[in-house]
């Protein structure tokens, strides 16, 4: 199925552009973080269908004259590559938040602790950082993935064939309107409740270190 | 000087040929307009316990915090096993390591210990021990097991392996995290005032480990508030006064025969 291939694309490109782009904003020079917060506003202040049709009509028509002008032939890019950069851009700038304000709920002497003990960067970021934040941002990255799934649909504008505009033609054609949108309105159901199964897993997998606050109420 | 510390102590002569494991000189701090060091000097050798001691704000936690870089000095002299750490200035004037790669490979020699413990809370305590072995040391993961088990063991905590930190007491955290700290034989530990955050009834358990340590003839520079402590274990005991050593010698003149006015206040408060 199309849309969850975009679906799983865009939040994996949107996670590892909001990694980065968490990282920049907290921890880089003045530049890069001038540079992602003109993205997360922008992407986050502009309405999706119009990024969507912005970036596809745009991004597509941009890439095209740039290997005309580098003396390329024209390319087509296909629908389900251009859906992942386009919603994996958009994801990226809510990832971004999310991410950023889960490494700053991360006790803060946990990282100090890796750098006394001579950790890089890089392991830092994968053995402490990222481990250790995730607790603090499945919430609101399983929110993301949700809005993924459905985000899709939008895609539909630019004449890319998923789940909606699937159901739309087949719904014309046999004029049997209630059953085909229930029908999709059932699989996006689906997909939302595997969805909150596993990422219920996962978080509990996430806060394994971290007593139940059940009993602290 | 009790039994401990007699035993941790080289005799004058060898603690003049042991080698300098860590040397301070001339360090300043300063945040924005806050000048916290104002020119310290300090020397460790192989075997000594420099206990560093003074009131709250005198910069002995920033000068500790220095040695490893945690906190970047604003000047000064510091040397790790006789290298000098290469400090630069960044664009906004601020000195910070020159050499990356180079204050990593001194921080992996020196076992820090926290106030506030600083495990690792996505790891178990077998997890916490292994991590930097394994990770930044390159000792194998099952030779990283088998002496985690053993520090475990030594600070009290075999059957507590594989249960995570959030789930242990202070003391019981704060031992885990001297075991960490242990776990990558170090040539120094650093004790940033370690029962600082305990309960009076679990610093005991932490000092005594600590102590064991320094029976060892381990070499250590401990922050601490616990002059009874200090004064069993130390060899050398410094005085910071408002980011100045206002005076230094062995234990028993520091403590029965301080020189300075401000030295005498302060352990009239705190005796």
């Amino acid at each position: 199925m199309h849309s969850l291939e975009i679906a799983v694309g865009a939040t994996i490109v949107g996670l590892l552009i909001g990694t980065w782009g968490a990282y920049g904003k907290l921890y880089g020079g003045p530049v890069v973080r001038d540079l992602f917060a003109v993205y997360t506003t922008v992407v986050r202040a502009v309405p999706e269908l119009v990024l969507i049709l912005l970036l596809y009509y745009a991004g597509t028509d941009l890439i095209n004259q740039v290997l005309a002008a580098m003396g390329y032939q024209r390319v087509d890019i296909s629908g389900l590559v251009a859906g992942i950069a386009v919603l994996g851009f958009v994801q990226g700038a809510y990832s971004t938040e999310v991410i950023r304000g889960a490494i700053l709920a991360i006790p803060q002497g946990q990282i100090e602790a890796a750098r006394a003990f001579g950790m890089s960067p890089g392991l830092l970021l994968r053995r402490i950082t990222l481990p250790a934040m995730l607790p603090f941002a499945i919430p609101g990255l399983a929110n993301l993935w949700l809005i993924a799934t459905k985000d899709t649909a939008l895609l539909a504008v630019v004449g890319f064939f998923e789940l909606t505009l699937a159901t739309r033609q087949a719904a014309g054609v046999t004029k049997a309107y209630l059953v085909f949108f229930l029908a999709a309105g059932v699989l996006y159901l689906c997909v939302t409740l595997v969805s909150n199964f596993l990422l219920g897993r996962a978080e509990k997998w996430a806060r394994r270190g971290m007593p139940s606050i059940k009993e602290a109420r | 000087m009790s039994a401990v510390g007699v035993a941790a102590v080289p005799s004058g002569e060898a603690q003049e040929s042991a080698a300098e494991a860590i040397h301070v000189e001339n360090l300043h701090k300063k945040f924005g307009q806050l000048h916290v060091l104002k020119g310290v000097s300090l020397s460790a050798r192989d075997g000594e316990v420099i206990a560093i001691i003074g009131g709250s704000g005198s910069g002995k936690s920033t000068l500790l915090r220095c040695i490893n870089c945690l906190e970047n000095p604003t000047s000064g002299i510091i040397r790790v096993n006789g290298e000098e750490i290469k400090l630069k200035a960044d664009s906004h004037g601020h000195t910070v390591p020159a050499d990356r790669r180079q204050i990593e490979r001194i921080r992996s020699k020196l076992g820090m210990v926290f106030q506030n413990f600083n495990l690792w809370s996505h790891m178990t305590l077998i997890e916490n021990v292994i991590e930097v072995p394994v990770h930044v040391l390159g000792v194998k993961r099952d030779e990283a097991v088998a002496q985690a088990e053993k520090l475990l063991v030594r600070v009290g905590l075999a059957e507590k392996r594989d249960v995570y930190p959030a789930y242990l007491s202070g003391g019981q955290q704060q031992r885990a995290a001297i075991a960490r700290a242990l776990a990558i034989n170090p040539r120094v530990m650093l004790f940033d005032e370690p029962t600082s955050a305990l309960d009076p009834e679990l610093v005991g358990e932490v000092l005594k480990v600590i102590g064991d340590l320094a029976g060892e003839g381990r070499t250590m520079v401990l922050v601490t508030h616990e002059m009874k402590f200090a004064r069993e274990v130390a060899t050398h005991v410094v005085y910071l006064y408002n980011g100045l050593v206002e005076e230094e010698g062995p234990p028993e003149q520091i403590f029965d025969a301080p020189k300075s006015e401000r030295l005498k206040q302060f352990i009239r408060n705190i005796g």
